[in-house]
């Protein structure tokens, strides 16, 4: 019996609490019988993170909401609903294919080769070497170099990727972590010598070490002086590359390695926190870089849950920014994301399946209102993708753009009694991870001592386990098995690249001015032990074209290596 | 009481993508192995090492990033050279069809690719893992 129903006159008062109860009344009279005729196929409903869900929503399950301060129409604060008034009607995402491969000289064929095909803007892949700070004849990069994206040793083959691409032109995201500065450094020099001036440059490098030691480990230096190379970043972009996106927040990696969506949310933007309070306290002001952070997410399978999650993020994101960090600009508080589609999602068994999942985890995203997408393509699972595949993935957000008439309405799902009360519910778990976090000391301290990790195990073997006893169906892996397996054609790379690289790293040390090189690796390793920027040293040591490894072996001089402590 | 099979799980290489290492490493201890898990970017000389110091009945290596070919030669040569002939070797990751043979040849006897379920892996080891009987 609903509270208060019966009371003299409060009918009048309790509108809204007086009609949501009588939705879910009426639910339960009509639910509850047709439960007992037809049961349900499972007895607990929930997301792809093990969130259990009901089989309605109400009105009673946004009560609480209101709209103007909880979703405001789209471009004003608190941006659940997007942060551009017109959504996709003024400019649609860019759709942004991250690539490379083998050689500087076949990836850059790969990218002219985009571009032609329609894709609006650039995203490098690097192989193992390059992200770890190896130089191709260093003994780790054994059979790794040019594997799993370009290698680029040194500014020459920085040079070669962008042959014939004017950086003027176009946006290029660049995966890059730990030696994020050298490559970044290489960017700018590429772009100098192409005739451009840096202030109008844009693109964005990755940069985001935090998710580095949570989850994907590309890391090298302990977190503290890595977070240093950071703000250095955000400090140098201020002054000379203004519209440079200087750290993409990552959840992606973080989701790849297990996490559900309420965690990849929750270390994803206490991370982002992480950064603006470190570039806090470098003395910078906040309004100043905060703009320039972007974030980048997951598109996971869990359709209602990944939209939730984007639409939590901004709204978390801007009441971070105007509340805790005082910041001013509504440039500073608007939440900007790329996003991905799950590749841990990708099974090798059907390839053409992935396909499918693709085109619904990147539908997921453009309701979310993403600023960039990259679908994955059908191979992945099994090799880089071919050329057809990756022209496949970019049709397939060319279809959604084009043909499927989302993109007409901002924030279609707003409103939805289930997509509102998840948004809330994410919202909510993930202010619980910030206040756990925020105890801990931070971030930097929450990563020493495992936790996020820790976290992130234990809900990647729950979901092994949920898959194991078929609560969770996988097509094609642990259900509608196919009998057969058809191979299909794929991108295989063989070691010509390593041969090629180590051939041109050999010539470059024997043609380079070695002794500007090393003085300026020795000016580099200065700058590193006292509290210089070190973004001026390190585009001096690309200039005379000291190789990544050079660059990132002198710092490791100074700082030392870091390594984890392994959780299972 | 049989002893418990000793498994090393080991994650060769530059690559970092350690979900799949340590949910296998997870799934075998819960079978009832003892399980001791390398961390990250062990060569195949540490890998060795640690299987011959912990004196390992098998060893597990995840790779995804494409190294297969040159990291599983290398460390079935230095098993052999210590003598480890009998240690079972498993390989899982991202291995394109045409290294499956290859891998067998050069004496891994299991290859999991992406979708295994983990219970085949737990069954292939227990099946194959070299017998503790006597000693």
């Amino acid at each position: 019996m609903p509270r208060g129903f019966g009371a003299a006159g409060s009918n009048v008062v309790s509108v809204v609490s007086g009609f949501s109860r009588t939705y879910n009344e009426l639910n339960m009279k009509t639910a509850t019988p047709a439960k007992g005729t037809l049961p349900e196929r499972k007895r607990l409903f929930t997301t792809i993170s093990g969130r259990p869900v009901e089989e309605l929503y109400t009105p009673d399950d946004i009560a609480s909401l209101d709209y103007q301060r909880d979703l405001a129409d789209p471009g004003e604060f608190p941006y659940t609903r997007g942060i551009h008034p017109t959504g996709y009607r003024g400019k649609l995402w860019t759709m942004r294919q991250f690539a490379g491969f083998g050689t500087p000289e076949e990836t850059n064929e790969r990218y002219r080769q985009l571009l032609k095909a329609g894709g609006t803007g650039l995203s490098v892949a690097f192989d193992l070497p390059t992200l770890m700070g190896r130089d191709p004849d260093h003994e780790l990069s054994l059979g790794e170099v040019g594997k799993c994206g370009v290698n680029v040793t040194s500014l020459a083959d920085m040079e070669t990727l962008f042959d014939g691409i004017d950086l003027a032109g176009i946006t290029t995201s660049m995966t890059i972590n730990s030696p994020a500065s050298m490559i970044f450094a290489m960017y700018l020099v590429v772009a100098e010598k192409q005739g451009g001036g840096w202030r109008s440059l844009s693109g964005t490098i990755q940069n985001d070490i935090l998710k580095e030691f949570i989850a994907q480990k590309e890391y090298i230096y302990p977190p503290r002086p890595s977070m240093r190379l950071i703000t250095d970043v955000f400090t140098f972009c201020v002054e000379h590359v203004p519209r440079w996106n200087t750290i993409s927040v990552s959840g992606y990696h973080i989701r790849e390695a297990g996490a559900t969506a309420a965690q990849e949310l929750a270390f994803t933007l206490r991370d982002g926190v992480e950064y603006v309070q470190y570039g806090v306290d470098a003395g910078l002001d906040v309004d100043e870089f905060a703009p320039r952070l972007s974030f980048f997410f997951n598109s996971h399978s869990d359709f209602f849950e990944e939209i939730a999650k984007y639409r939590a993020a901004r709204r978390i994101w801007a009441h971070v920014m105007r509340d805790r960090f005082k910041a001013k600009s509504p440039r500073s508080w608007q939440l900007r994301f790329h996003s991905q589609t799950a590749g841990v999602s990708l099974t090798a068994q059907q390839p053409y399946n992935n396909v499918v999942r693709t085109a619904l985890q990147a539908m997921a995203a453009v309701l979310g209102g993403t600023q960039s997408l990259h679908t994955n393509s059908l191979d992945e699972a099994l090799a880089l993708p071919t050329a057809d595949a990756a022209t496949l993935a970019l049709r397939t957000q060319q279809i959604i753009a084009h043909e499927t008439g989302v993109t007409n309405i901002v924030d279609p799902l707003g409103g939805s009694y289930f997509v509102e009360k998840l948004t809330r519910d994410l919202e909510e778990e993930t202010l619980a991870y910030f206040d756990t976090i925020d105890r801990m000391g931070g971030m930097v301290e929450a990563i020493e001592q495992g936790y996020p990790q820790r976290e992130i195990a234990e809900s990647s073997y729950r979901f092994q386990q949920a898959v194991e006893q078929r609560d969770k169906v996988i097509v094609g892996v642990n259900d509608f098995v196919a009998a057969d397996h058809q191979p299909i054609q794929l991108l295989y790379i063989d070691d010509s690249a390593s041969v090629r690289q180590l051939e041109k790293l050999e010539r470059l040390r024997a043609t380079r001015d070695n002794g500007r090189v090393q003085r300026a690796l020795d000016v580099l390793k200065e700058g590193a032990k006292g509290a210089v920027n070190t973004m001026p040293l390190l585009i001096e040591a690309v200039r005379a074209y000291a190789t990544v490894g050079e660059m990132c072996d002198a710092l490791r001089e100074v700082w030392g290596e870091y390594e984890e402590t392994p959780i299972i | 009481m049989s002893q418990k099979i000793r498994v090393v799980i080991a994650k060769p290489g530059l690559d970092g993508h350690d979900r799949g290492a340590k949910v296998i490493a997870r799934a075998l201890r819960d079978a009832g192995m003892e399980v001791i898990y390398t961390g990250l970017r062990q060569t195949p000389e540490q890998i060795v090492a640690a299987a011959l110091q912990e004196d390992a009945d098998a060893i597990g290596l995840s790779i995804l990033s494409g190294a297969h070919m040159h990291i599983c030669p290398r460390l079935m040569e230095l098993l052999g050279e210590k003598g480890l002939q009998d240690v079972l070797v498993v390989v899982g990751g991202i291995i394109p069809d045409v290294d499956i043979p290859k891998l067998n040849e050069m004496g891994i006897r299991g290859v999991f690719l992406p979708g295994t379920p983990m219970q085949d892996i737990v069954d292939f080891i227990n099946r194959n893992a070299r017998s503790r009987v006597g000693i």
